[in-house]
């Protein structure tokens, strides 16, 4: 209590305790019918009172949505008691962006370039996830030109590769291994230069339409994907080099993030969470799809059910599409790349002009110089789109983070009447709690990362 | 115009019907200008695959027939817990009754026969011409062990959009019910926390129905303006 006795109107002021004179708008204390609450906004800890004997201290902290560690706008609110997490929640949606929605007033192939967007560390995954469920509702699934199958799967396993090293670049910076990040970007810039030459972008590709591929490989591709994959061994060998038996490394993510498999069973984990407890559980062996089974691969497997685990097992998964990359590039013969049912395939194999991507200068002289019916079936396909008959699928694939679902429904539109992604970041994520909750703050990060959410899949 | 054969209340048991999903006229599928091919009066019903009957082919009959006597030791059988079964493109849909929900799936997980380890998520879906049954709950569950999969519907009117949570039997399902909620109102009862998750707590309505609006605004470019998406020409 104050000693100096102010003007009667300071009195209100005098008669409060310390704090409360100390605090602003943001920062203070307040009591509840649960107890006394803190609320800091960092270097006024001193301003906060001991609690009462006998109270207990409950320290309830948001780690992010803008934690730089948190991937992306993922807020975890954990509850504390020193530096044990009792308990830890995830807050999402900050990134939801009404994708679903959007795409019921789009055309089928327009929807390619939203899905893309959802997951955009595997853009491509994502495409071919919707791509495969409209051509189930079409039934054209065994009509794909072969040639079509082999770049998608040549595009998913170079993507696969780029995102998996992004999982390790920035899960090693967050757990202070700069040089896994350095590395890791340094090595998925070959690759991603690979997927520009291939598709045009680096990202949000819209490079898998409905009935095969936007465009065929460019010349001189095959040479170049032959010659990244020739280096990547060599340069990610640094990798297992520097992690692998470092001591540092092992000791940080050795038993924490642990989830079983009865744990990845009941909560629906899939991807290398699930294969780091042990079940090697592939979609791209179970349930082939663009022609997969054709392929010889393995799917790595550990069974230490950490953080650890999940690292080696995305290391080993690079390796193995390396091997499926090799395979594809040597089946290629060619051939068209787009489905030959004209109703359906897109009426231009796109091109890189002068000017940027665009339909090719040969199908512009046809439609323009040679033929109206070209003309009119170009821009009926183009502006209204082909139907697809009524009806719901459910396709599964396997991208980079675990089984993407993709639940369309059709009305016998041009437009999906319901799209619905079950993105493997939004069901993994589920697992934070069971992953964190007993183990210290510091481990949260390495759960989270091992799990690589992609908030704008989990938030779509 | 179909508006009052759609308004017969929920189908009595045994009674097989096709869901009509629309009716549209004419011959391009676009309004609000004249239809000069002489097929302005074609009126098409949109239907979703017709219920199917035995023999569903493969192992779907294996599986049903496995379904029934599972069910059994719950008092009930396939045709009890089951309004019909859809089987389209390699698919097999189980149209469950929502109060049988749970004794469902939990044989689909226990059973040795079944065993659907994992379940993939709900994902709700509106149809507001299906009068007494226009929210759709969907369901796919995946058998690891047998390499299948299997799809769950249940169907609730939109006034009283309860379907019972499967929470306690697949954990799983957990945020995808509050997805399934939070964008179309259908209720999970018992579930352990159902509060919306993408939209923020104090969101009024729920994005993902059909006559939620999409919003957006008229874009101008070089003098003409185009009309947001949602007030686009369908040519469905």
């Amino acid at each position: 209590m104050a000693d100096v006795t102010y003007e009667t109107s300071y009195d209100d002021l005098v008669n409060e305790p310390p704090l409360a004179q100390a605090s602003d708008a943001y920062a203070g204390a307040y009591d509840t019918t649960e107890g006394r609450v803190f609320t800091v906004i960092g270097q006024d800890w001193d301003s906060v009172l001991a609690p009462d004997e006998g109270e207990k201290e409950r320290i309830v902290v948001n780690m992010g949505p803008q934690h730089p560690s948190t991937h992306g706008v993922l807020r975890l609110i954990l509850e504390l008691e020193g530096e044990t997490v009792t308990e830890a929640r995830c807050g999402i949606g900050y990134l939801h962006t009404g994708i679903e929605k959007n795409l019921e007033y789009r055309t089928w192939t327009q929807a390619v370039a939203y899905v893309t967007r959802m997951d955009y560390l595997a853009p491509l995954a994502n495409e071919a996830g919707y791509v495969h469920a409209v051509e189930k509702l079409l039934g054209i699934v065994d009509d794909i030109p072969a040639r079509a199958n082999l770049i998608r799967i040549i595009t998913l396993e170079l993507n696969r590769i780029t995102s998996h090293l992004v999982c390790l670049a920035t899960g090693g910076f967050e757990m202070g291994a700069l040089t896994a990040m350095t590395n890791g970007f340094r090595d998925r810039e070959l690759v991603m230069d690979l997927l520009e030459m291939i598709t045009g972008l680096r990202m949000n590709h819209a490079y898998i339409r409905p009935g095969g591929v936007a465009q065929d490989l460019p010349e001189g591709a095959v040479a170049a994907i032959r010659k990244v994959m020739a280096q990547l061994p060599k340069q990610l060998d640094g990798v297992p080099r520097m992690l692998v038996d470092n001591g540092v490394w092992k000791d940080r993510t050795s038993g924490i993030g642990y989830l079983d498999l009865a744990g990845c069973m009941a909560l629906g984990i899939t991807g290398p969470v699930l294969r780091s407890a042990g079940l090697p559980y592939d979609v791209r062996k179970a349930q082939p799809y663009f022609g997969y089974e054709k392929f010889d691969f393995d799917v790595p497997t550990t069974d230490t059910c950490d953080v650890y685990g999940r690292f080696l097992v995305r290391l080993e998964e690079i390796n193995q599409s390396i091997r499926i990359v090799l395979q594809a590039l040597d089946m290629l013969e060619p051939g068209p790349v787009m489905v030959a049912d004209k109703k359906i395939a897109w009426p231009s194999q796109l091109a890189i002009g002068a000017d940027g991507m665009g339909n090719s200068l040969e199908h512009i002289r046809h439609i323009m110089g040679e033929s109206m019916e070209a003309l009119i079936h170009h821009f009926k396909l183009v502006t209204e789109g082909f139907k697809v008959p009524a009806g719901q699928v459910y396709s599964a694939t396997e991208a980079p983070r675990g089984e993407l679902g993709v639940h369309i429904v059709s009305d016998g539109g041009t437009r999906p009447y319901r799209v619905h992604f079950r993105d493997p970041s939004f069901n993994n994520l589920q697992a934070t709690a069971a992953m964190c909750e007993g183990g210290q703050v510091a481990d949260v990060i390495g759960a989270v990362a091992s799990i690589d959410p992609v908030m704008g899949g989990v938030d779509r | 115009m179909t508006d009052s054969q759609e308004t017969a209340a929920v189908v009595p048991a045994g009674v097989t019907t096709i869901p009509v999903v629309d009716v549209r006229s004419g011959m391009f599928g676009g309004s609000g200008s004249g239809d000069t091919s002489g097929y302005g009066g074609l009126i098409r019903t949109i239907e979703m695959p017709a219920p199917t009957a035995r023999p569903f082919g493969g192992w779907f009959d294996e599986a049903a027939d496995e379904l029934d006597l599972a069910l059994a030791d719950d008092g009930l059988s396939l045709a009890l817990a089951v309004e019909h079964v859809v089987v389209d493109r390699n698919e097999i849909t189980f149209h469950v009754r929502a109060e049988h929900l749970l004794a469902f799936v939990s044989r689909l997980r226990d059973e040795p026969a079944l065993r659907f380890e994992i379940c993939t998520g709900v994902s709700g879906v509106h149809y507001p011409q299906q009068a007494g049954r226009e929210l759709h709950a969907v369901w796919h569950f995946l058998s690891i062990t047998h390499n299948r999969r299997v799809r769950v519907e249940v169907s609730v009117p939109e006034s009283h959009p309860h379907v019972p949570s499967i929470v306690s039997v697949y954990p799983a399902d957990d945020w995808h019910e509050r997805e399934a909620f939070d964008m179309f109102g259908i209720v999970f009862d018992d579930h352990p926390g159902l509060t919306r998750i993408l939209m923020p707590d104090d969101w009024p309505g729920h994005p993902g129905r059909k006559d939620y609006p999409l919003g957006g605004i008229p874009v101008e470019y070089k003098g003409a303006t185009i009309p947001p998406p949602d007030e686009r020409r369908s040519y469905s």
